[in-house]
């Protein structure tokens, strides 16, 4: 760990010792998130969100397992066994709810923790590699969370995964044979069904795997912080444990308030009527979206309607699916970037007048608006929308947060995150 | 590096998106979308309320035992309701042996194989059994109704949007077309003459392309004749259905409202008590 | 690692704008050490202590009760579900069975032996002396009063649970007559009573009831 002042996990007892010489397993929970982890003081709720999504995973793998206890991979029998969980297993109908609803609730936590670091600039220096993990556990949990909604075999897992692997197919040459081998056959069917569900039952656990990783990485500069200002004395931190877990604590009851509240009183807000009827290949829904989750991509994905190619010759260079695949992918591929694309040494939004506007005046706006009109069918108004949407989110990423950090002139920032705190300087304070 | 890339990759998706929306825009005042007749004739459902509406809402057993005659009398003769059970009944307020006796008077038989030949064959329903379809598969039932099928009915009110409020809209809304007008005073067969419902095709602008194949089912008063003495008018019918398939939709409803407060119950409590602690670890700590 | 770094710190205020009192904050700056670890800084403090510890008790406590009210529905899943337990009991008919005769039927996915045992069986099993079984009891003990031939078991050895022979025509029943257990040689007798072998106890008699004449129903 980083910092001189951590403090040291002592054993107390022969039998801690004597664990501790052989297998120092307690050691590395009390380094990871107990009493030997500083952390800055001056954490907001925003912080929270990291052990939610922890938190999240854990729900989704232990209600997820209990499912597979009685669902069937079978074109035949998953819709039934899925009903049969609703209908006749002991409580199975909360335990497929709460299956559900956790994965929006996962997102959900996802989106706020992405959205803390993209404003407080958590993705950059020295915390870049934690920021590419989370963008790899994003993009893991996007698959995860599409090949767990074709499981029920209803109309929209079905014309879902009808949808998503065509997106393959818009990749010249190889793009119809590999969407085949994806599916293994012409068409969704069992031999797709089944590789899904022993994917989307493997996926977890690469996942959690990825998590250890982002955790690790973290805890080499350790958690940022509001103010971006690096820790640079003892009294700039607190141990993790008891300070944050009781804030944690008091996070995840709030949490589980508005899970509970969806759950048992709303469970199918977030899903689509469609799906409670069986998979039929031959009739599409009259309107099909994808889970909310993914309504900012697939707003992305629609928003390119013109070819690409030279004018006036009739030649395409890329057509205009192809390129709809491609931004949609690109679009979150492309924060892969972001350590390099914002250069500004200021981490925190709050010191950057110019990129505060644009992220609130622009980014945000831009997002909600594409996971309106992503919902929304093909209709002149919403095209125009999603067109304008998504051609600012690239411009913001890959223009304007370049050009910002460039000329932005900072707001002062205070010496330490103890004077940001006690409006005492540093020295002072430790008096 | 990096940077250039960025700002040519931005460039290029940004315009393309912008020529993009040159070309819908164009596109728009050039050819603009024709309004149709299911988008300006298609009705929300009405305002229906039911006992098992809201967060403490339970199910009203009578309704529940009406909605089920309706169902057995009217709907089962070509809907199916193949998840549920005839044990299922007991949580409408039926005894055992009310239930077995349900099961078998039930008007469609079971289906199974003769025990000596090996020939199909049919017996009555015990509990355990599934409500059996009255058709015998997907052929059978497009043969009998002109082609179309009819769908199961175990999660139509959660399969569509609005379902219970769907379903008793849908049961009440035939209407003649010829003059018919919508709430804006529009006269369909003035504004759209293609719209005509088409001959085997019924009318009714509570389902979504306006032409229903199912003629309508609850036609008038008095259809079924209810145990309890409630008055059978084509609305209770209609209300009393709706409540039933709410039912076969998600029978484990109460349940879930009741284990609903429970959790929640018990968390406000924790989260207090998390605050609390949170607040006095903290208390001597700014920050 | 670079931050802009300005000597002064007025102008925009810091992110978390003090909220308490002046009091506070200069305490909070000198109990700063003691602060790092407040339950040994709490020790034997003052009266207030013994409050605090107990809101972390009781946060954590609750929190373990609410586990294990969890926990509940999360194990009590794999027991048996609804449509299982809807199919615990059948009805026979066993009209057809001659005596010394016998069927196999399934209930609750396990083997049933119906039995119509002749007179001489019948005889045979009256015969023990039951006190010197293993499992002792007697037929009628075994049977209903006045259908003393019918023997309804379950076929499954109580040894270690294989399906004993001697239900299906043609089948070997053991040294006497019953069913034998070609597992491990228990031999059951036309009671189906355990008298040589490995088995403990004597073939399982399910709760069954004559609905009518030629009607068994099992469970």
């Amino acid at each position: 760990m980083s910092f001189p002042w951590a403090q040291e996990y002592k054993p107390q007892g022969t039998v801690s010792k004597w664990v501790d010489e052989r297998l120092p397993l307690p050691r590395l929970v009390y380094n990871a998130v107990g009493a030997g982890y500083p952390v800055p003081r001056n954490l907001n709720y925003f912080w929270n969100f990291g052990v939610l999504a922890g938190v999240a995973l854990v729900i989704q793998i232990v209600t997820g397992i209990i499912l597979a206890m009685h669902y069937y991979a079978s074109v035949d029998g998953a819709f039934n066994s899925v009903e049969h969980i609703m209908r006749d297993v002991n409580s199975g109908w909360f335990i497929r709810y709460a299956h559900m609803n956790g994965a929006s609730f996962f997102f959900i936590v996802v989106y706020i923790h992405i959205f803390r670091g993209l404003f407080y600039g958590s993705y950059k220096a020295p915390r870049e590699m934690i920021w590419l993990l989370g963008v790899t556990i994003f993009l893991l949990m996007m698959a995860t969370a599409f090949m767990g909604y074709v499981l029920p075999w209803g109309q929209m897992s079905f014309w879902g995964a009808q949808v998503i692997t065509g997106f393959f197919s818009a990749i010249p040459v190889v793009g119809e044979p590999l969407r085949q081998w994806l599916l293994g056959g012409f068409a969704p069917d069992q031999a797709a069904l089944n590789r899904f569900f022993s994917l989307h039952y493997l996926m977890p656990f690469v996942i959690a795997g990825v998590i250890i990783l982002h955790v690790w990485a973290l805890h080499i500069p350790g958690s940022s912080n509001p103010t971006g200002v690096s820790v640079k004395s003892e009294q700039d931190t607190v141990p993790f444990h008891p300070y944050y877990t009781a804030k944690d604590g008091f996070g995840l009851g709030i949490f589980l308030i508005f899970f509970v509240a969806v759950t048992f009183f709303a469970p199918n807000m977030l899903g689509h009527p469609d799906n409670y009827i069986p998979a039929n290949p031959l009739s599409t829904p009259a309107h099909i979206v994808p889970e909310w989750y993914f309504l900012p991509f697939y707003a992305i994905l629609k928003a390119f309607t013109v070819d690409f190619g030279i004018p006036f010759t009739g030649i395409i260079i890329i057509e205009a699916k192809l390129m709809g695949v491609l931004a949609m992918f690109g679009s979150i591929l492309l924060l892969f970037f972001l350590p390099w694309l914002d250069t500004s040494p200021v981490r925190s939004g709050h010191y950057r007048p110019l990129f505060r506007k644009f992220f609130w005046f622009g980014l945000i706006p831009c997002i909600i608006l594409l996971t309106y009109c992503g919902g929304k069918p093909p209709y002149t108004q919403w095209v125009i929308l999603s067109q304008i949407a998504a051609a600012y989110y690239f411009i913001h990423f890959l223009i304007i947060l370049p050009i910002v950090s460039r000329i932005e002139r900072p707001l002062p920032l205070p010496n330490s995150i103890t004077e940001a705190v006690t409006g005492k300087p540093l020295e002072k304070a430790a008096a | 590096m990096v940077r250039l890339g960025a700002f040519l990759v931005g460039l290029f998706f940004s315009g393309m998106l912008l020529l993009g929306l040159g070309d819908t825009v164009i596109k728009a005042i050039q050819e603009p979308a024709q309004p149709s007749a299911e988008y300006e004739f298609h009705e929300k459902p009405l305002a229906v309320s039911f006992a098992h509406d809201g967060p403490f809402g339970k199910f009203d057993r009578g309704q529940l035992q009406r909605g089920l005659k309706v169902y057995s009398e009217v709907c089962a003769a070509c809907h199916s309701l193949n998840l549920v059970a005839f044990r299922d009944f007991a949580a409408l307020g039926y005894n055992e042996d009310q239930v077995k006796a349900l099961a078998k008077a039930w008007k469609t038989e079971v289906p199974t194989i003769n025990p000596e030949t090996g020939e199909p064959a049919t017996r009555p329903g015990i509990p355990a059994d599934k409500i059996p379809s009255p058709f015998a598969n997907e052929v059978a039932a497009r043969a009998a109704n002109n082609n179309a099928l009819p769908p199961d009915l175990s999660l139509i009110t959660k399969a569509r949007a609005d379902g219970t409020a769907y379903v008793y809209s849908l049961l009440m809304g035939y209407r003649d077309q010829a003059g018919y007008k919508n709430a804006e005073g529009k006269e369909l067969l003035k504004e759209f003459p293609d719209a005509a419902t088409p001959a085997g095709l019924h009318f009714n602008p509570w389902f979504a392309n306006l032409n229903i194949a199912m003629a309508n089912p609850i036609a008038g008063d008095d259809q079924v004749t209810y145990d309890d003495g409630t008055k059978a008018t084509k609305e209770q019918m209609a209300k009393d259905v709706s409540a039933f398939l709410a039912w076969t939709a998600e029978p484990k409803m109460e349940n879930r409202k009741s284990a609903g407060w429970a959790a929640l119950g018990f968390l406000f409590i924790f989260t207090v008590l998390a605050w609390m602690s949170y607040r006095t670890i903290w208390a001597d700590k700014k920050h | 690692m670079s931050t802009v770094k300005k000597t002064k710190t007025t102008g925009k205020k810091p992110v978390k704008a003090p909220k308490a009192s002046a009091a506070k904050a200069g305490k909070a700056a000198i109990s700063n050490t003691a602060a790092e670890n407040p339950s040994v800084a709490d020790n034997g403090q003052t009266p207030g202590v013994r409050r605090r510890d107990f809101i972390h008790i009781a946060t954590v406590s609750f929190a373990g009760v609410g586990a294990a009210a969890v926990a509940m529905p999360l194990v009590s899943q794999m027991s048996a579900s609804a449509d299982v337990l809807a199919l615990a009991s059948i009805e026979v008919d066993v009209a057809a069975i001659q005596p010394g005769q016998s069927i196999k039927t399934s209930w609750r996915k396990q083997p049933v032996f119906i039995r119509n045992l002749t007179p001489a069986e019948v005889e045979e099993a009256n015969k023990v002396d039951v006190g010197a079984l293993r499992d002792p009891q007697t037929l009628a003990d075994r049977t209903k009063p006045g259908k003393e031939n019918w023997l309804i078991t379950l076929g499954v050895c109580t040894h270690l649970g294989c399906v004993p022979l001697g239900a299906a025509a043609g089948e070997v029943k053991g040294e006497y007559g019953g069913y034998f257990c070609p597992c491990h040689g228990s031999h059951y007798d036309t009671a189906a009573r355990i008298r040589k072998g490995p088995a403990p106890t004597n073939l399982v008699v399910p709760e069954f009831a004559f609905i009518s004449d030629t009607v068994v129903k099992i469970g």
